[in-house]
C-alpha cells in the first residue's frame, strides 16, 4: 500500500496557480522524483505535503490518515520529515545541537526534569546523542559536530539537514535537493544515501536537477510544468515522453534547462 | 565553548558573590550588591525568553509588579506568611502569562513588543489607579520576611544590606543553574531551535507555539520572584516597579551583557546598576553619558558585551 497519497493538491499564490491538480503515490521503500524547471512548483508541493502551506484544494493522506490540515510537526510525530532547498539551518547552535535538536520528539519530556536536569532528562538526552553522533558520522560531519552550524561550509550544511531529517526516524523523507551546490564526490554521497535509505525501508520524495542522479536512482518520476503535472512513470518512460522533452529535457542535457528555467 | 560550560558559569557566579564583600568599602555596597542580583535575576529569565526563544517583551516590569504587590498585599488581605508571598505572585504571573501568551506569542517581532508594552502598561495603570489597595503612585509598606530574626535567634547577626546580599545571591545562582539545566535540554534545544528557523523546528517536531509560550511563562517568573525580592528588601514598594521604564531597563541589560548567555545577563545588569552611581559625577549629564555609553557598546560589542569579550578570546587560540 502507498504510504503518501497526493490527491488533486493544488494553491493559487495571486492568481498564480503554483501547483495545480497533481496526485501521486509513493510506497515504503520507493524513490519517487519530482522534476520540472524552475518554478515549476516543487518546493511548493513539499510545502504543502508538509504541512507548511495550506493547499487550496485536494488532499494528502499519509499511511492511509487524511492530512491534509495537519501541523508540520503533528505530521514529524507521523514520520514525515524534509529538508530544504534554501538551508533552513540553526545557525546560532551546535551542529551535534542541530541534529539533537531532530531527536525532540524523542528526546522531550517533563519540563521539570529539564529545569532541574534531572537524571531522567539526561538518560533521554544522552540517548539522542549517541544516535545524533552516529548520523553525524553517516554524513560525515563527526569531526564538526562542536563547531557552531552557521561556520560550515554549504555542502557541509546540506548534508547536516539530512542528519536532522534522519534524526526523526522517519517513514518517508522529502528532500528537496539535497546535492545542489555540492561537489562530484559530495553529491555521490548523497546519491548512495539515498540509496541506502530506501533499501532500509523509507520512501523518499527528491526533488533534485542533476538529471544524471534522477534517472539513475527513481523508481517513479513525477514531471511538473507550470504547476501542472505532464507526465509521470519509470525513469526510461519520462525521458522518452515527448511533451517532457519540449518542456524540460528539450535543451539536451538538463543543467542547461536548469539555466534557462 | 568553555564559557558555555555550566559548571564554569555557575562557580564563577558564586565565587564572584562570596568574595565581593571582602572589597566593600562600606556596608552600603551589601544593599547595591543585593539590587544588582535582583535586576541579574529578572534578566536571566529575559536570557530564556530573548536568548533562547527569540521572542521580545517590553512588559516583563509588569510581572515584577505583581511579584512586589503580592508581598505587600498578600500578608495584610490573605494572612499569608511573607515568605509565602513570592510563591503566591510567581504563581498568578505565571497563571498569567499562560493566558496572554497564547495569543500574543501570535504575533512576531515589533507586533509582539507592543502588545507585550501593553500588557506592562495595563499592569501598572492598576497598581496606581487602585489607591484603596495599593496606596497609589506613593506606594506601600511592605512587611518583613522575618528570616533575618530567625537567624539572629540562632546567633547570626546579619545587618540588613548583608542579609538581602547573601539571600539575594543565593536566589540568583540558583535561578542561573535553573536556567543553564534549560540551555542544554531537550526544551532549551527545542526553544533555540524555533529561534533559529521557526519552520525547520516545526518540521522536527516542536510545537513552537507551546515552546514559545513555556518560555514565556518561565520568564514571567523570573521577573516576578525578582519584584518580590524587590519589594522585601526594600520593605516598601511603588507602581514604577512594574512601569515601562523598568521593562526596557530589563530588555537593556539583557542585550548589553550578551542576550545569549546567563553570565552575559549578570554582568549586563551589575554595570546598568552600578553605572547610574559611577556617572553622578556627570550631574546632569549623567543620563548622556549612559546613553552614549549603551550605544558605543552595541556598535562596537554588537553581540553584547561578554560573547563579544568570549569571542575575542577564543579568536586568539584558534
Ligand atoms: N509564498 C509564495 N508566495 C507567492 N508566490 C510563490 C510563493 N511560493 C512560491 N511562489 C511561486 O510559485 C511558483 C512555484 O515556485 P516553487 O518555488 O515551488 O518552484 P520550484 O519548482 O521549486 O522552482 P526551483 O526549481 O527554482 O526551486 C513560482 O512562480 C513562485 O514564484
Ligand atoms: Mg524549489
Amino acid at each position: 500500500m502507498s504510504l503518501l497519497v497526493v490527491d488533486g493538491l493544488g494553491i493559487t499564490f495571486g492568481g498564480l496557480k503554483a501547483v495545480d491538480d497533481v496526485s501521486f503515490a509513493v510506497a515504503p521503500g520507493e524513490i519517487v522524483s519530482v522534476i520540472g524547471p524552475n518554478g515549476a512548483g516543487k518546493t511548493t508541493l513539499f510545502n504543502m505535503i508538509s504541512g507548511i502551506y495550506r493547499p487550496g484544494r485536494g488532499r494528502v493522506s499519509l499511511n492511509g490518515t487524511d492530512v491534509t490540515e495537519t501541523p508540520p510537526h503533528k505530521l514529524a510525530e507521523m514520520g514525515l520529515s524534509r529538508t530544504f532547498q534554501n538551508l533552513q539551518i540553526f545557525q546560532d547552535m551546535t551542529v551535534l545541537d542541530n541534529v539533537l535538536a531532530g531527536y525532540h520528539l524523542t528526546e522531550r519530556g517533563s519540563i521539570w526534569a529539564d529545569l532541574l536536569a534531572l537524571g531522567s532528562m539526561r538518560r533521554r538526552a544522552d540517548k539522542a546523542r549517541e544516535g545524533a553522533r552516529g548520523l553525524l558520522a553517516r554524513v560525515r560531519l563527526d569531526k564538526a559536530a562542536e563547531q557552531m552550524a552557521g561556520n560550515l561550509s554549504y555542502g557541509a550544511l546540506k548534508r547536516l539537514e539530512i542528519a536532522r531529517a534522519l534524526a526523526l526516524g522517519p517513514k518517508i523523507l522529502l528532500l528537496d535537493e539535497p546535492a545542489a551546490g555540492c561537489n562530484a564526490v559530495e553529491s555521490e554521497e548523497i546519491d548512495r544515501l539515498i540509496a541506502e535509505l530506501a533499501a532500509a525501508g523509507i520512501a523518499i520524495l527528491l526533488v533534485e536537477h542533476d538529471m544524471k542522479m534522477v534517472m539513475r536512482i527513481s523508481n517513479h518520476i513525477v514531471v511538473l510544468d507550470h504547476g501542472e503535472k505532464i507526465a509521470e512513470g519509470d525513469p526510461a518512460t519520462v525521458s522518452r515522453d515527448p511533451q517532457v522533452i519540449a518542456a524540460y529535457l528539450g535543451t539536451e542535457n538538463a543543467e542547461g534547462a536548469h539555466a534557462d528555467g | 565553548m568553555t564559557w558555555r560550560n555550566k559548571w564554569l558559569q555557575l562557580a564563577i557566579l558564586a565565587i564572584a558573590i562570596a568574595v565581593l564583600p571582602l572589597f566593600f568599602p562600606s556596608g552600603y555596597y551589601y544593599r547595591v550588591g543585593a539590587l544588582i542580583f535582583v535586576n541579574a535575576l529578572a534578566v536571566v529569565g529575559l536570557v530564556i525568553l530573548i536568548g533562547y526563544a527569540g521572542q521580545i517583551s517590553l512588559g516583563h516590569a509588569g510581572f515584577a509588579g505583581i511579584g512586589a504587590y503580592a508581598c505587600a498585599l498578600a500578608p495584610e488581605h490573605l494572612g499569608l506568611h511573607p515568605a509565602l508571598s513570592p510563591v503566591l505572585g510567581a504563581v498568578v504571573s505565571g497563571v498569567l502569562a499562560l493566558l496572554i501568551g497564547r495569543p500574543i506569542l501570535r504575533l512576531k517581532g515589533y507586533y509582539l513588543a507592543v502588545a507585550t508594552l501593553g500588557f506592562g502598561i495595563l499592569v501598572s495603570m492598576v497598581l496606581t489607579n487602585e489607591r484603596a489597595l495599593t496606596g497609589g503612585p506613593d506606594g506601600m509598606q511592605v512587611a518583613d520576611l522575618g528570616l533575618r530574626a530567625v537567624l539572629r535567634d540562632l546567633g547570626w547577626r546579619l545587618s540588613g544590606g548583608e542579609f538581602w546580599y547573601g539571600a539575594s545571591g543565593i536566589v540568583l545562582v540558583l535561578g542561573a543553574w535553573i536556567a543553564l539545566n534549560l540551555f542544554d535540554s531537550p526544551t532549551g534545544r527545542a526553544m533555540r531551535a524555533l529561534h533559529g528557523s521557526e519552520v525547520a523546528a516545526a518540521t522536527v517536531g516542536v510545537d513552537v507555539a507551546r515552546q514559545k509560550l513555556r518560555a514565556f511563562v518561565i520568564s514571567a517568573v523570573y521577573a516576578s520572584v525578582a519584584g518580590s525580592l524587590l519589594a522585601l528588601q526594600n520593605g516598601y514598594i511603588t507602581p514604577d516597579v512594574a512601569g515601562f521604564l523598568h521593562s526596557v531597563e530589563m530588555v537593556t541589560m539583557a542585550v548589553l551583557g550578551g542576550v545569549g548567555s546567563v553570565l552575559g545577563a549578570t554582568l549586563g545588569a551589575a554595570i546598568l546598576t552600578l553605572l547610574p552611581q559611577v556617572l553622578t559625577v556627570f550631574a546632569e549629564y549623567e543620563q548622556l553619558v549612559l546613553g552614549a555609553v549603551m550605544i558605543l557598546v552595541m556598535i562596537f560589542l554588537p553581540q553584547g558585551l561578554l560573547p563579544s569579550i568570549a569571542r575575542r578570546l577564543r579568536g586568539r587560540d584558534e
